[in-house]
């Protein structure tokens, strides 16, 4: 039937309408998940019978008329970093292989709530280290667009998911980029809301003051309809913002108002030397697109830029380190099976669940939280942090939203950069700020590259004001195909 | 040389909250291992603390008891490192912005029969943070006599992880282990006032660290120190620091150097000694508590607290002297414990006969049978000793009965009246059922009676006591005498 080829709005509307039932849906997906999954390998886990089961109630539910959700029968897929109660939560690491948690996330929650059906469980870099989809401990997720090359990290399997298919809605989770960087990748769209929109609660913590939730669709109108169902107060999460209530959001009223009179900030150092010659030139003309709908661009600066990176790479290690000591073989998880007292029960359990990468990323954080090192680094990190967000803050005193490249890079080949870790840090370079400074950023579709590969267009707006950039993103997509131009798997 | 001891006291105290310091779990001793806990304070992958606003409120109440100065803004931090009992190998404190800090304690001092004095402790800072769970390492037996060995492994209970710990430090203004024992006394009590933790050392909701140096008298800078853990009860850190004071002054007056390290007071020998080496030293590399937001402690919210702040011990006391012109001494008995005072107050305290006994009879049997006031309490009701009271006020018995009719009152929950006519307790002043008895303790003391007759008025006294015990004393002993008098007159 092909049904995976449709948005979630449009399959939501179908079920409700009666058009399809939400069980020839996720059979549908099923099907196609069969097919493109094995070249394409985005979940760690499917949950076919729940799935089903799930679609099974919700169409006795709407053959009944009873009241359903926003999200009816719509098939979604969960980044492995989110707890989901009765389903093995791995954060694609060997330590956390068997852990299934006893409690379900915030906005897995919700989406049971809405009537969303949760199908799977999606690939990342392990606890969301990475920007490849490479630093997996169950091996890579491919890009759908160029099966040699990485669909970006960490979110990756999340973001493959997405364009190949295999789902009409995804979670991932942003730390340094990790929503908006594979969403580029992968030619799809995804949202890193405001810090404090979405709970954490239940977010496998990486950095506990960077992460957040958010999603990735096939275009802009699943992704407000996403916000609509996870944003919210969450008295479990001390950070979830109270005077942001979401019920109160006009998710959809604004979305088609166009992008007239509004001003968009081009960062100056946004534009530098680096950025692949293609990507430039199609973010340029994606610019020009706006300005033709009635956008008036203004160039801004945002000083401190250069020092995004540094910065980030000491915050979210140092909160790493801390956040994954629980991972010591006491509890739960991975325990070595050779060991002889505590100490060396810590140290191979350790050292035999992590990879790499997350390791490297829990020396780095222990170095500088340790004492003698700490004001250098990790305090002097919060000032720099500060800088950046003051930068935010005067640029949209100006200009209401801000627009840039989400990658320096279209989607590169897998083992590429696996080596050199500064080279990995390097592709974060455009979005870490935003999370450094608590702002929402999407990154939409907007372009190819002469081979073919997706470029991604970040549009980063003021705090909780997610429906001005999803407006933004809205009149560029309504003018363009990019979103609609699929991969040949 | 003459040397002078230093001791700073660090003190933790279990708030007894209705539910943990982060996390809705309930925050109670004894329970079944791990029935109390969830995936917050078992520091589950993705779980959240979210701060507990009584036990904010009750640790405001304690920063304002010793009077700290109270900071508007404060946060948490976390101190990471790894234990076995700490599910999430970092505990949420306090670090560089205590709620409260810079406050005093003063503490009552008597020595040598000198007048009461009072001297003023600093504090250097009070702060909430999380307790941790509790490790078990199972022993056996393997025969009978035989030493108990290890069993290869460790349980780990969570039931305690994430109760609110408050921690208060001293400054070190501690000049003997006396001052150190009042401090603690002085703490408990006015911890136990604020209702805010049950200080029982038993059950570790009170735990105390010391640390303690000694320096020439007279010097300004603080000797070496040494640290000594998990002390538990007042009378061992009392008796630890008294050994450790002379251990270090013996190695000064060698002229041998004082190791800073951290001691364990071992009770069987009562000695101090140093607890296995650590391998490294510890660095709990603090940082700013992401998963929190900092806490805003505005002017109403602390109005609010102040408000309902129980009354504190020496404000009570004074209240009592003028409420009810009783006398200091009789004050500080009655509130020596908050239990105590309640209890008086509820009643007894009006009238002198159950004021009486309370400082008599009521102390008396607690330190026999070793019990908590509360369980007297509980036992006997205010109002049952109101009317044991007044059975005596009556002369219904004869007030040397009231120990005896007090105990069966506490064994049974039975009310005095009901002791009284169940046993034929009553005094007995009826003239014609005395005159017997009286009659056979004369005939059987004749060499008492002849005494008497010979002038020593005084061995009426011991016929008295005769008759008493005869009658099982039951006898009021006023008849008695007029009686005997009559008798032995005539």
């Amino acid at each position: 039937m092909e049904l995976y080829k449709h948005t979630a709005l449009e399959i939501r509307d179908m079920v409700l309408d009666k058009k399809v039932s939400s069980t020839d849906v996720v059979k549908d997906t099923f099907k196609r998940i069969d097919s493109v999954e094995p070249k394409i390998k985005a979940y760690l886990t499917l949950c076919k019978e729940t799935a089903l089961a799930q679609a099974g109630k919700i169409d006795e539910k709407i053959r009944k008329g009873e009241k359903i959700g926003q999200l009816a029968g719509i098939p979604i897929a969960i980044k492995d970093n989110i707890s989901t109660q009765g389903i093995k939560t791995t954060c694609a690491s060997k330590i956390l292989s068997n852990f299934t948690p006893p409690y379900d996330a915030y906005v897995i929650k919700r989406i049971k709530e809405e009537d969303g059906i949760i199908i799977g469980k999606t690939n990342l870099d392990e606890f969301a280290m990475g920007s490849s989809c490479e630093n997996s401990a169950f091996g890579p997720t491919h890009n759908p667009h160029d099966l040699s090359r990485v669909p970006g990290g960490s979110s990756g399997g999340s973001a493959a998911a997405i364009a190949s298919d295999m789902a009409f809605i995804s979670l991932g989770s942003d730390t340094g980029g990790s929503i908006r960087q594979p969403a580029a990748l992968c030619g799809v769209v995804g949202l890193k809301p405001t810090y404090g929109a979405v709970s954490r609660y239940g977010l496998v913590a990486f950095a506990s003051s960077l992460d957040q939730i958010g999603p990735i669709t096939k275009d802009v109108r699943d992704a407000a309809l996403m916000m609509n169902v996870i944003a919210g107060y969450d008295p479990q999460d001390s950070t979830s913002v109270k005077e942001f209530n979401s019920s109160k959001v006009e998710w959809f009223k604004r979305l088609e108002d166009g992008v007239k009179g509004l001003k968009i900030g081009i960062p100056k150092e946004y534009f530098a030397e680096g950025i692949d010659k293609d990507i430039s030139k199609s973010v340029y003309q994606s610019i020009g697109l706006l300005e033709k709908l009635g956008a008036k661009t203004i160039d801004i600066s945002l000083p401190h830029t250069e020092y995004g990176i540094a910065t980030y790479y000491i915050i979210a290690p140092s909160e790493a380190s801390s956040n994954l000591a629980r991972y010591d073989g006491v509890h739960y998880g991975y325990r070595t099976t050779d060991y002889t007292d505590l100490m060396s029960m810590y140290h191979k359990s350790r050292s035999e669940g992590f990879g790499p990468e997350v390791k490297r990323r829990i020396m780095l954080g222990t170095f500088a939280l340790s004492s003698g090192y700490y004001d250098a680094y990790y305090l002097r990190a919060l000032k720099v942090r500060r800088l950046i967000k003051n930068d935010f803050d005067e640029a949209f005193k100006k200009a209401d939203v801000i627009l840039s490249p989400t990658s320096p890079i279209p989607a590169f080949k897998m083992g590429e950069k696996l080596d050199d870790p500064l080279q990995m840090y390097l592709c974060d370079v455009m979005t870490v700020s935003a999370n450094l400074a608590g702002i929402p950023g999407i990154s939409i579709p907007s372009g190819f590259t002469k081979s073919k590969l997706p470029v991604g267009l970040q549009i980063l707006g003021k705090p909780f004001e997610e429906e001005t950039i999803l407006r933004v993103a809205r009149t560029f997509e309504r003018e363009t195909d990019y979103h609609k131009t699929k991969p040949v798997i | 040389m003459d040397y002078e001891i230093v001791i700073g006291l660090e003190v933790h105290l279990q708030l007894k909250t209705d539910s943990k310091m982060f996390c809705g779990c309930r925050n109670k001793f004894g329970a079944e291992p791990n029935t109390l806990t969830c995936p917050v304070c078992l520091g589950m992958p993705g779980i959240l603390p979210v701060i507990n606003k009584q036990a904010f409120d009750y640790a405001l109440r304690a920063g304002l008891a010793l009077n700290c100065k109270i900071d508007s803004f404060t946060k948490f931090d976390r101190k990471n490192y790894f234990y076995p009992d700490l599910p999430k190998n970092y505990q949420i404190s306090q670090y560089d912005l205590p709620f409260a800090k810079d406050g005093w304690l003063d503490i009552k001092l008597t020595t040598d029969n000198k007048p009461l004095t009072t001297k003023r402790i600093g504090i250097t800072r009070v702060h909430l943070e999380e307790d941790t769970g509790k490790l078990i390492h199972p022993e056996v037996r393997q025969e009978a006599g035989a030493e108990k060995t290890q069993l290869g492994y460790s349980l780990v209970d969570l039931n305690r992880a994430g109760v609110p710990l408050l921690e208060i430090v001293s400054k070190p203004e501690i000049n003997s282990p006396e001052e150190a024992y009042a401090y603690l006394g002085a703490l408990k009590e006015i911890m136990q006032y604020l209702e805010i933790s049950d200080c029982d050392m038993e059950k570790g909701s009170l735990r105390c660290d010391t640390n303690l140096s000694v320096r020439p008298k007279g010097d300004k800078k603080l000797g070496t120190k040494a640290e000594i853990k998990n002390i538990n009860s007042f009378k061992f850190v009392k008796n630890a620091l008294v050994y450790e004071a002379k251990r270090q002054t013996e190695l000064l007056k060698k002229g041998e150097p004082v190791i800073q390290e951290t001691r364990l007071w071992d009770e069987k020998e009562e000695v101090t000694k140093p607890m296995r080496s650590k391998e490294e030293a510890h660095d709990y590399r603090y940082f700013p508590e992401p998963d929190l937001v900092p806490v805003i402690i505005d002017a109403k919210w602390l109005e609010e607290v102040k408000k309902n702040m129980p009354e504190l011990p020496e404000t009570r006391r004074k209240r009592l002297i003028n409420q009810y012109q009783i006398s200091e001494h009789e004050t500080n008995v009655l509130t020596q414990e908050k239990a105590m005072a309640d209890y008086a107050e509820s009643g007894p305290v009006r009238t002198k006969t159950a004021r009486n006994l309370m400082l008599g009879i009521v102390l008396q049997i607690i330190n026999e049978r070793k019990i908590e006031f509360g369980e007297f309490a509980r036992k006997v009701p205010p109002e049952n000793l109101l009317e044991l009271a007044e059975q005596l006020d009556k002369k219904i018995i004869v007030s040397t009965m009231a120990t005896t009719v007090l105990g069966k009152m506490l064994d049974s929950g039975k009310t005095a009246a009901e002791i009284i006519k169940g046993q034929g307790l009553e005094q007995v002043s009826d003239k014609s059922s005395l005159e017997p008895i009286i009659k056979e303790v004369i005939k059987n003391n004749a060499k008492i009676v002849a005494d008497y007759k010979g002038g020593k008025k005084t061995a009426i006294q011991s016929l008295i006591g005769q008759v008493m015990k005869a009658s099982r004393g039951k006898a009021n002993p006023q008849i008695v005498k007029e009686l005997l008098a009559k008798l032995l007159d005539n």
